[in-house]
Order: C-alpha cells, then sequence, then structure tokens
C-alpha cells in the first residue's frame, strides 16, 4: 500500500480552480519530486496534504496511511501535522519564529507531540541539530534564528521537521534560498536523512537539474494539472508531453556576439574599496569592507559576468560603479573617459542616462501607482524634454515594441503585468533613455525558467542592436554562461579569478570557482 | 490579486483583449464602494455637509425674497431698515416682528422664508414660551436658555464642526506626511535629530497650552485650529516616516535614482503615492478625532467665542439645563450620528486599503 494517494484532487479559491484532478502516489521511503512553474499549483497541492491552504475548497481525496485526512477534523489534523507529516519551507528566515532560540523551537515540537520532559526535549534538539550537521549543537540550540546563517537555519529547520521521525517530509524549494554550495549540502544532508529514517520526501521544485539529481520520481505539473509522472531517469531521456520537452529544453543557451576588443573602455576602475561603517554604540563606529581593491574594465558591447555568492560584495561592486551605492567608495572610477568618481551629483545628472540599472526584482522595481508610459517616459522627461508629451509618449511606444511588448499598454499599471512581461517593463525603462552601460542585477532570478530564456534573448539582441555593454551580476553559473564575454568570480568582497568566459566557466584554476562549478552541477551529489 | 495579461508568447499581431484598465487608487474605491455601509454613510455625510454648507438658505431669520410694494427686495443678502417696510425705526428689519410679517401679506405682497427662520444668533423678541422653551412648531427642537432655536445651532454647529475637522486634519495631514517624509526618506542623522525634536514636542502639555494661549490671544476659530495643528499632527508622521523607510529601499526607488531624478523628484512621484496609505486611512477617524477636540473644548469654555453656533456650547447648556432635555438629547443625537457615519466610513476605507483582503 502507498503511504500516500492523493485521488482526483481539486483546490479551489472561491471562483478560482487553482488545482484541478491530480492523482499521485508516494511509496514508503520515496522520494517524489513536483515540478512546474510558478503558478502551476505544486506548492498548493503540497500544502493541501496539510491542510494548510487557508479559505480552499477541496474535492477528491488525500489518503495517508490508509485515512482520509481531507475527512479529518481539525483536532485530528494538528495530530498528524509535524508528527507524521512535516514540512520544511523556501525561506528559513520567515518560518522560524524571531522570538525563540533555534533550540527552544525543536524542543516545543517534542513536547506537543512526543509528551517529552523540558530538560529531556532539550537535550533532544541538540542531538538532532548534531544530527543535521550543524558545528556546536549545544551552542547553537540557544541561539535565535537571525544569528545563524541561511545554511545553518535551513538545517535548525529540518532538525525541528525530523523531530517527531515523520514518514513524510514535505520540502518547499528547500534550497531555492540558499547559496549554490550550500544547497549542495542541504540535499545532501536530506538524502542522507531519508536514507536513515526511512521516509518519505515529497520535494517541490523548479529547478530541474536538482530534481534530477535527487528524486526517484518526478511529477511535472502545469497550470493546476498533474500532466505527466514517471521515473526520474525515464523522464529526462524520453519526455512525453510537450510542456515537459519545452520545460527541460529551456535551461539558458549562449546567445552572445562577438566583442571588438580593440575599442577603449567603455567603464574603468581601479582599486575600488566599497566600506560602510557600521555605528557600535552611540559613538563607537566599525568599518565594513563590503568590496576590497577591485579592478576592471568594459568594453562597449561586451558583458562583464560578475559571479558569486550572496555576501560576496557584487551588488554593491555594481551600484558603487554606478555611484548609486550609500557606501563609501574609494579608487577610479570613470565612464566614456570621464572621471565619475569626482564627479558632483550634479555634474553626473546628464550621465545617468548613459548608464542603467535593471534589478531582480520585477515586483519591486515598478512603482506600483505609475502606469507604465509614466514609469517608461519618466527618464525621457528629465533628460531629454525637448521631446514634449507626444515624442515621449512615441518614445516610451518604441521602447515597449522593443521589448516585446504592445505599445498600447503603456496606459496599463504594473500589477496586471506578470513577472516576465515586468522585468521586460523594466529592460524599456533603461533602454529608451538609449544608455551605453546597462548593471543587469540579477535580471533573471525571480524569473521561470521558460521566461527566462527569452528574456536573455532580448538582451543578448538588444546588446547587439545598440551596442550596450552590459555588467551582468547573477549567482548563476548557468545564465553567466549563456551571457557573458568575460568574467569575474568573486567572493568575501575579492576577485577570486577572472578572465574570458569559457576559460573561467570550463577550466577554473581557482579551487572556489571549481567548487562553485561543481555546485552548480549537482555533480557531486551522490545517490 | 488580479489576472495578468499573458501575452508573453502570444505573437503581437494576434488581437488585443484587454479589460480597461484600472488604477490602483480607482481599485479602492472600487472597493470601498463594495462595503455598503461605509459607501452610504459616505452618501449621507456628504449630502448632510452639502446641506448645513447651505445652513444660510435653510435656516435664517431673514426672508430669501420678498415683492413689495412692486420692488424684489432681497433681505438674504441685503439689511433693510424697517423703515423701508413701513416701520417707525432705521434699525435693520426684524423679520420675526408680526407688524412686519402682516406688511408682507397685504396689497399683493409676498415674501419666501427659509425653511426654518432661524438663524443661529436669531432672538425671537415675540415668543411667547419662557426660554428653554420646548419643543414646538414655531421651534422644532426648542430653544436654549437665551432664546435661540435648537434647530439653527445644530445646523450651524454641524457645519463648523465638520469644516473645522477638515481644516484641522487638512493641516495635520500636510504637516505630518511632510515630517514623516523627511524623516523617513533620509534616515540616518535628519531622523534621529528629527525624532528628538518631536519627543521634546510632543511632551509638551497641550490643554494647558491652549488655556494659557487662549487667555492671552482673543480666543477664536483661527487661533483654535492653530493650537490644535501645531500638535495634531505628530502620530501620524511616524507612519509616514515607517512607511518611507520600507519604500526608500525598494528597488524602483533605486531605479528613479539611476534615472537622475532628484530626491524632492523621488520623495513626490515615487515614495510619496506609495506611503499614503495610512494616511489615507486615518483620514475619518482624525476628523472625527478633530471635532471631539473641538466639541470637548467648547463644552469646557475654552474654545470659540459667545455667538458661534457651537455642539460642545449646547452641550454645555444641556448639563446646566437638565430639564431641557431637548438641547442635550437632539445635540447628542447629531454628535453620534456624526462621528458614527465618520467612523463607519474610515472602517470601510481601511478595508479597502488592505491589501491581504481579496476584493
Amino acid at each position: 500500500m502507498s503511504l500516500l494517494e492523493v485521488r482526483n484532487l481539486s483546490v479551489a479559491f472561491g471562483e478560482n480552480r487553482v488545482v484541478d484532478d491530480v492523482s499521485l502516489a508516494i511509496e514508503p521511503g520515496e522520494k517524489f519530486a513536483l515540478v512546474g512553474e510558478s503558478g502551476s499549483g505544486k506548492t498548493v497541492t503540497a500544502y493541501s496534504i496539510l491542510r494548510l491552504n487557508q479559505d480552499a475548497r477541496y474535492g477528491g481525496s488525500i489518503l495517508f496511511d490508509g485515512q482520509d485526512l481531507l475527512k479529518k477534523t481539525e483536532a485530528q489534523m494538528r495530530g498528524v501535522r509535524g508528527k507524521e507529516i512535516a514540512m520544511i519551507f523556501q525561506e528559513p528566515m520567515t518560518a522560524l519564529n524571531p522570538l525563540y532560540t533555534v533550540g527552544n523551537q525543536i524542543a516545543e515540537v517534542l513536547m506537543l507531540h512526543e509528551g517529552l520532559g523540558a530538560k529531556q526535549a532539550a537535550n533532544r534538539a541538540v542531538e538532532l541539530l548534531d544530527k543535521t550537521g550543524i558545528p556546536e549543537p549545544a551552542r547553537r540550540a540557544l541561539a535565535y534564528p537571525h544569528e545563524l546563517s541561511g545554511g545553518q537555519r535551513q538545517r535548525a529547520m529540518i532538525a525541528m521537521a525530523l523531530a517527531c521521525r515523520p514518514k513524510l517530509l514535505i520540502a518547499d524549494e528547500p534550497t531555492t534560498a540558499l547559496d549554490v554550495t550550500i544547497q549542495v549540502q542541504i540535499l545532501e544532508l536530506l538524502n542522507q536523512l531519508q536514507r536513515e529514517e526511512n521516509m518519505a520526501v515529497l520535494m517541490i521544485s523548479h529547478d530541474l537539474n536538482l530534481v534530477r539529481h535527487f528524486a526517484d520520481r518526478v511529477g511535472v505539473m502545469e497550470q493546476g494539472r498533474l500532466i505527466e509522472t514517471a521515473p526520474t531517469a525515464e523522464l529526462f531521456a524520453d519526455p512525453r508531453e510537450p510542456y515537459t520537452r519545452k520545460l527541460l529544453a529551456s535551461h539558458p543557451q549562449r546567445v552572445v556576439g562577438d566583442v571588438d576588443s580593440e575599442q577603449l573602455p567603455l567603464l574603468a576602475c581601479r582599486d575600488v574599496t566599497c566600506a560602510f561603517s557600521i555605528s557600535k554604540g552611540l559613538f563607537r563606529k566599525d568599518r565594513f569592507v563590503a568590496v576590497h581593491e577591485t579592478t576592471l574594465e568594459l568594453r562597449p558591447g561586451e558583458t562583464l559576468g560578475v559571479v558569486g555568492e550572496s555576501g560576496s560584495g557584487k551588488s554593491t561592486l555594481g551600484m558603487a560603479l554606478l555611484r548609486l551605492s550609500a557606501a563609501q567608495v574609494d579608487g577610479e572610477i570613470s565612464f566614456i573617459g570621464k572621471p565619475v568618481s569626482a564627479m558632483s551629483r550634479n555634474e553626473l545628472r546628464p550621465l545617468r542616462a548613459k548608464m542603467q540599472v535593471v534589478f531582480q526584482d520585477p515586483f519591486a522595481s515598478l512603482s506600483p501607482r505609475r502606469t507604465i508610459e509614466q514609469t517608461v517616459g519618466e527618464g525621457l522627461a528629465l533628460h531629454k524634454p525637448e521631446l514634449g508629451r507626444d515624442g515621449i509618449r512615441e518614445a516610451v511606444g518604441q521602447a515597449l515594441a522593443e521589448v516585446g511588448l504592445r505599445p498600447e499598454m503603456m496606459t496599463r499599471y504594473p500589477h496586471e503585468f506578470s513577472g516576465g512581461q515586468r522585468q521586460r517593463i523594466a529592460i524599456a525603462r533603461a533602454l529608451v533613455l538609449k544608455p551605453e552601460l546597462i548593471l543587469l542585477d540579477e535580471p533573471t532570478s525571480s524569473l521561470d525558467v521558460s521566461v527566462q530564456q527569452q528574456v536573455l534573448l532580448l538582451l543578448a539582441e538588444l546588446q547587439r542592436k545598440y551596442g550596450i555593454a552590459y555588467l551582468f551580476i547573477s549567482h548563476d553559473l548557468a545564465v553567466i554562461r549563456a551571457m557573458a564575454h568575460r568574467v569575474m568570480v568573486m567572493k568575501e568582497g575579492r576577485v577570486v579569478e577572472s578572465g574570458l568566459a569559457e576559460d573561467v566557466l570550463s577550466n577554473p584554476k581557482q579551487a572556489y570557482t571549481q567548487r562553485l562549478l561543481a555546485a552548480a552541477t549537482y555533480s557531486t551529489l551522490v545517490d | 490579486m488580479s489576472a495578468t495579461i499573458d501575452t508573453m508568447d502570444a505573437p503581437l499581431t494576434a488581437p488585443l483583449q484587454l479589460s480597461p484598465s484600472v488604477s490602483p487608487w480607482r481599485r479602492i474605491w472600487l472597493r470601498f464602494k463594495q462595503n455598503r455601509r461605509g459607501y452610504w454613510s459616505l452618501v449621507i455625510f456628504g449630502i448632510l455637509f452639502v446641506l448645513s454648507l447651505m445652513a444660510e438658505v435653510l435656516s435664517n431669520d431673514k426672508p430669501l425674497v420678498v415683492y413689495y410694494n412692486g420692488e424684489y427686495l432681497f433681505p438674504i443678502v441685503q439689511d433693510y431698515p424697517e423703515t423701508r417696510f413701513g416701520g417707525d425705526f432705521a434699525t435693520p428689519a426684524d423679520y420675526l416682528d408680526p407688524f412686519i410679517e402682516d406688511q408682507f401679506e397685504r396689497d399683493g405682497n409676498w415674501a419666501i422664508y427659509p425653511i426654518n427662520r432661524y438663524s443661529y444668533d436669531t432672538l425671537n423678541y415675540f415668543a411667547t414660551e419662557p426660554n428653554p422653551a420646548p419643543p414646538s412648531a414655531e421651534n422644532w427642537l426648542g430653544t436654549d436658555d437665551r432664546g435661540r432655536d435648537v434647530v439653527a445651532r445644530l445646523l450651524y454647529g454641524f457645519r463648523i464642526s465638520v469644516l473645522f475637522g477638515l481644516a484641522l486634519t487638512a493641516t495635520g495631514v500636510v504637516l505630518g506626511v511632510f515630517a514623516g517624509a523627511i524623516q523617513g526618506y533620509f534616515a540616518g542623522r535628519t531622523d534621529l535629530i528629527f525624532q528628538r525634536v518631536l519627543e521634546i514636542w510632543g511632551s509638551m502639555p497641550e490643554l494647558y497650552l491652549l488655556i494659557i494661549f487662549a487667555s492671552i490671544f482673543e480666543p477664536g476659530i483661527g487661533l483654535l485650529l492653530i493650537l490644535l495643528s501645531l500638535f495634531g499632527w505628530m502620530g501620524l508622521s511616524d507612519y509616514v516616516r515607517a512607511d518611507f523607510l520600507r519604500n526608500r529601499n525598494l528597488e524602483y526607488v533605486q531605479a528613479a535614482r539611476a534615472i537622475g531624478l532628484s530626491n524632492w523628484q523621488i520623495i513626490w512621484r515615487h515614495v510619496l503615492p506609495n506611503s499614503l496609505t495610512p494616511v489615507v486611512t486615518f483620514l475619518p477617524f482624525r476628523m472625527s478625532a478633530a471635532i471631539l477636540a473641538l466639541t470637548s473644548l467648547d463644552f469646557l469654555g475654552l474654545g470659540v467665542p459667545p455667538p458661534t453656533p457651537s455642539l460642545g456650547e449646547l452641550l454645555a447648556q444641556g448639563k446646566n439645563n437638565l430639564d431641557a432635555w431637548w438641547i442635550v438629547v437632539s445635540t447628542f443625537f447629531v454628535l453620534t450620528i456624526m462621528l458614527l457615519l465618520l467612523t463607519n466610513i474610515g472602517d470601510a476605507l481601511r478595508n479597502a486599503l488592505d491589501v491581504r483582503k481579496k476584493s
């Protein structure tokens, strides 16, 4: 008998049916993965198993150990949650209560479900933390969530989930918020614990590469339906559905053109150091150096990829080069031969049109109360007021057409667009000023894979057409591989390795780069 | 969340089928309208306010139009001496005088009177009852202890209360948003200094200052407005500051900076519109608080000077003349209805602005 059997599940919020007729079964000790793009209903399906969706109407049945979870009372469900079926979430910072120590939160689960005394529970919490590979578990148990790193927090979450030896662990994008090298460690840990405890794992992910190395069987979801289920190897070798094929094919492909290396550099910086002052107490101040003496050059029409894990200083460097950083910046920066680093705010203003930014989060980078026309046309009104109202409108229309949107959409507001469309609007906002340099700060990280490739293609095409130079910041090596002419690898504020993209990415010299590359392909993950 | 238009994969030539675009503010208005209680409260409040703005036409001791000896006269806009209508004195005519009324009824003369024939300060020298007089056909809600019509006082008093509330809310919002915006946007040292100044300012004893100032200067509605405005903005500035602190770090503000906009342009166009939620939510509540403040000061005798119609003054009269129940009951009723309507509007507004609720 299957451990979990979902039969014809449908979930609706009001009129909106999000999950439609989904049936799947998970055997004891099996690793099952649900993949799909955002909005495909995979998370809602997983939440349904624990009945965690609010205001949802359910249809069908969810049999766990032969009992229908949808028929249980709320009180009975509380006995299942955390004890029989446990869950770990994408963002451990928000999933852990910031006001309690980690040990306390694990102990709470034990006291609730296992009936342990406070002392026993505390000891067991330390054991569990030890099991998840956190160094100094006894000390970490007394730490608050904010005192732990992202990877440690996720380990603590896992310890909490495993506290009652659940038969099924639901992992909702457990590594998405983590750096690549940490991702691999967490997956290895999940693998090991799964074997030791012989529990089943339901993994929710959008990352096909990860699923391929982790799961036994895979289910593909599209628009609320489970369209294909197959053993992992079979699915990747011979996908039946066209959607699955499209999904598998949509990893970034190299799309860059050639650069004239004889040209003078557009942007050059020498020994740039970025430091933040952190106030300690009332009068004492500490200096935190985010970027150490960094030197780089960028030619017209060239893409320089800056790779690094979070906290490596890559975004700080990018913002500093455009004089947008709040940090104290030392060193020389020149742009089109002009010393940007020595200019005042007002002197800099005319140059702003030539250097633009596109940010990571398309939901935060557009002001929700301004129409697309206002957002995209704002820079023109400032830098080219001679165009007049009609001229600006025309230019905005052209820019929107250029990024693959309809000019008629300019009267609309950001909330009416999808993530990919919003990112196109953000690109249009930069493009409309005819910049020579665009800083791309993780421009595709929050997009679905299929949309990601479209945006990359668009960026490459615009580069070919207008000879724009890109400073491309990303943690995603696949994206950098697709886009960059040259690559710079950063770690803890220093450049570890730099050179032509082909050289660095296929034949890395530094150990850190090698580790990064290995982690990105999950090739170290042994099953 | 409303549905997004998914044309990403569709070719550009496909027919465009879009629902009409709705701005965020308009969506809030639509959500507000869905709340029947709040919406109708707003409608009723609006009607009452418009009626009270026309108080001079509805409740006045002068006729609107008079046809007298072949001439059209407009006493409501122009004073006429009593001699004009065959009286003995050159003083302004008293239209409640039976003699004058009589003049308008003979020889084809006529006069159109307002619905209620008393203004807020009208003393009826020809009244038959002692003051305070109970409700009657002449004075629908009776008179106060000086013989002034309660209906007229309530109508004019309502108007002053609402106008005062609007003015105090407006100045409070402007000051509060301005102060909050500066603290929140520039943050750091500016914020730190401003916060300390605010703390000192906020710990001043407002009521005693009011009493002191009321004895130094001639008390009046203008002085009250200034004094209450000086202190009324602080609560709001904290909320605006918090929203600014959050929004200033969002990427669209960074993007605006990258375009080269100046700080004030960024504040005005980008941060401010996205930080107005607490301001709008608090508007009706601030207004009812302002009205209550004026009413309590009037009740204590620290408010507006004597002839001004005011709800607080009426309440004080009611307290001093407990046997004249019509004064306190009717004033209490008007005050309660007004504050209830404002609270309903505020509730609906808060729900409409709550993004976590689905429309």
